[in-house]
């Protein structure tokens, strides 16, 4: 097998007193796909945020494309120049038009010539279904199509990994599934995606596994299918319970 | 099937408009309750009352010429405009030898042509900065001279007009990016930046003006080493940028502090440095939110240009001072002068108030500058 592209080996971290990550080992592998579920405060966007260095760990090693991750701005540079991320609440920069907004790294930390960008970002909106609202402003657009600019937005950077925090959770409900079916789109391209989510069915159609998180711990990990049909822990097995009732 | 009333278009009514007439207006603003209708009385009674007088003092038995004695003729009952005939000169140029005075007046049109060109053309970027050095930079020229066979006029002849425009302008342009770089200080992770930015920010606070100036421009001197002499002009507008400096990065600390944090996240996963996500993501937000406390601190600064006086720099207020304590046969109708004075003051920050009022409604409807 070849090298995981991202390795947490026994890593550990800490809000001031309070342990949030125990004891993480967990390699992915390139071009996997990945969906962790678990209840809120289990440590699963600190999980994720770790990979590309918005959150620092106090124990272990964590590695990304080769890289060990230190809170050292060199090495961040380099980390998120292979990592993208899209976030619960978007995060697009409301002063600035949504070409933009998809522009603004490829500029400042590509040095790409305007025109270039443009054209490339123009690219990266058609693939999320949007190019029509480029010179709009965030704020005009619905949250569907907002998350949708903020995939894009990442897209443009062409990351190797996508880091997803609860992408679809800020989402009035009749918006859920465009954002989804992109991120459907998106999976079948060959990036590796970690994906903090409670989509279940979303998790099931493109997630090559799926990782429950309790208490800082992974508790337990497997194949869709099996996660969901037979979970054997009996933590995953309430959470579960719960997620599927409604 | 049928479809449900609310789809059809005709139930979409435009919004009844209400009906219009002076009788209704004046009914609806002024008559509308007995409290209104009470106030409204009060006032008009008021109005009647000064008002005819007033127009009496400064129109009906105003003296417009330049006449000292039909001007103390009349004292008492009607306005001595012909102090403004006489001395507007002094008042706006101060002690520019008069020979020269037409480089001041030039001087002055250059530095207001700047102040309306960037109301006018804010977003026009790297040309108005140009531009606008530019013409801060001759009006320098002009006021000094010194080049091209202008003789040289020392600062401390300046005076009128052009400094108080020079002092505002100076100190606005300079207490800006020292503001920035303070309010960011101020949230710095290193202990030791903060610390300097907050105190620094926190003394100036603590300390009247006046007593900045005089600092600046007694003390200073006594502290650079012997021989060397900073002109007082810029002392003293070193202790305006200062002080201005501080009073702007605390409303701006107030719109970096409105900024999402999620931005600041998405930035820094997007690859932006520190100064990248600041210049980029953070001020320009936080300068829209902050931008009509940030043009009440300009038009602050404006007013407190006439606090220069205490260092005998003599701008508008302080040449309106200079021209008639001197002068037994005008320095009675100082009243008539300083109000040709507050005009002009509230001609400038009347119409920087308007222009921030435009600004802030065109930063809301289109989010774009």
């Amino acid at each position: 097998m070849t090298t995981p592209i991202i390795q947490f080996k026994a890593l550990n971290k800490w809000f001031d007193d309070y342990q949030v990550l125990r004891n993480i080992d967990l390699d992915i592998a390139a071009g996997e796909r990945v969906v962790i579920c678990g209840p809120s405060g289990s440590g699963k966007s600190t999980l994720i945020r770790c990979i590309n260095g918005l959150e620092a760990y106090d124990e272990g090693e964590l590695v990304v494309a080769g890289i060990t991750v230190r809170p050292q701005e060199k090495v961040l540079e380099q980390v998120r120049a292979r990592v993208g991320m899209v976030f619960q609440q978007f995060n697009l920069f409301p002063h600035l038009s949504v070409l933009d907004n998809l522009t603004l790294a490829l500029r400042l930390v590509r040095k790409m010539p305007q025109g270039e960008a443009e054209s490339l970002a123009l690219g990266q909106l058609e693939r999320v279904r949007i190019a029509e609202q480029a010179n709009k402003y965030p704020l005009q657009l619905s949250g569907g199509q907002q998350q949708r600019v903020a995939i894009a937005r990442a897209l443009c950077l062409a990351p190797d990994i996508l880091l997803f925090d609860e992408p679809t959770s800020a989402l009035d409900p009749e918006m859920v599934k465009e954002v989804l079916d992109v991120m459907v789109e998106l999976a079948g391209r060959g990036v590796t995606m970690l994906c903090v989510t409670h989509e279940m069915g979303f998790a099931r159609a493109v997630a090559d596994r799926v990782i429950f998180m309790d208490q800082g711990q992974i508790v337990e990990q497997g194949s869709p299918l099996r996660i969901f049909s037979a979970p054997e822990n009996p933590r995953t097995q309430s959470f579960l319970a719960q997620i599927l009732a409604h | 099937m049928a479809l449900s009333p609310s789809l059809d278009s005709e139930i979409r009514r435009p919004r009844p408009r209400p009906a219009r007439g002076i009788g209704r207006w004046l009914r609806h603003n002024l008559f509308a309750d007995r409290l209104s209708i009470c106030l409204t009385l009060l006032i008009g009674a008021l109005l009647l009352y000064c008002l005819p007088p007033l127009v009496d003092w400064a129109i009906v038995k105003a003296v417009f010429r330049s006449d000292s004695a039909a001007c103390r003729l009349a004292a008492g009952e009607g306005a001595c405009w012909g102090v403004v005939a006489e001395k507007y000169p002094a008042i706006l140029l101060g002690r520019y030898p008069p020979g020269e005075q037409w480089r001041a007046v030039f001087a002055s049109a250059l530095l207001l042509a700047a102040i309306v060109a960037t109301c006018r053309w804010i977003n026009a970027g790297k040309i108005l900065i140009f531009g606008g050095l530019t013409a801060i930079f001759g009006a320098f020229a002009l006021l000094r001279g010194g080049w091209a066979g202008l003789t040289v006029v020392d600062s401390s002849l300046w005076g009128g007009l052009p400094l108080t425009l020079l002092l505002a302008i100076v100190t606005v342009l300079g207490a800006c990016p020292l503001a920035v770089l303070l309010a960011l200080g101020r949230r710095s992770q290193l202990p030791v930046i903060r610390r300097a930015c907050g105190g620094f920010i926190e003394l100036v606070r603590a300390v009247p003006l006046v007593s900045v100036l005089l600092l600046v421009a007694f003390l200073l001197p006594l502290f650079l080493p012997a021989g060397s002499s900073i002109d007082v002009l810029w002392r003293v507008m070193i202790g305006l940028v200062l002080f201005a400096a501080a009073y702007l990065a605390e409303v701006l600390r107030g719109g970096l502090q409105s900024i999402p944090r999620g931005h600041l996240e998405a930035a820094a996963a997007l690859g932006l440095s520190y100064w990248q996500t600041q210049i980029h993501v953070v001020l320009p937000q936080a300068i829209r939110a902050t931008l009509p406390a940030l043009m009440n601190n300009f038009i602050s600064v404006i007013k407190e240009t006439s606090l220069v006086t205490v260092v005998s720099l003599f701008e508008l207020t302080g040449a309106l001072n200079l021209a008639l304590i001197g002068d037994v046969e005008w320095r009675e109708f100082y009243v008539e002068a300083y109000l040709f004075v507050a005009a002009i003051y509230w001609l400038l920050c009347f119409s920087l108030s308007r222009y921030s009022q435009r600004l802030a409604l065109r930063l809301r409807t289109d989010r774009s500058f």
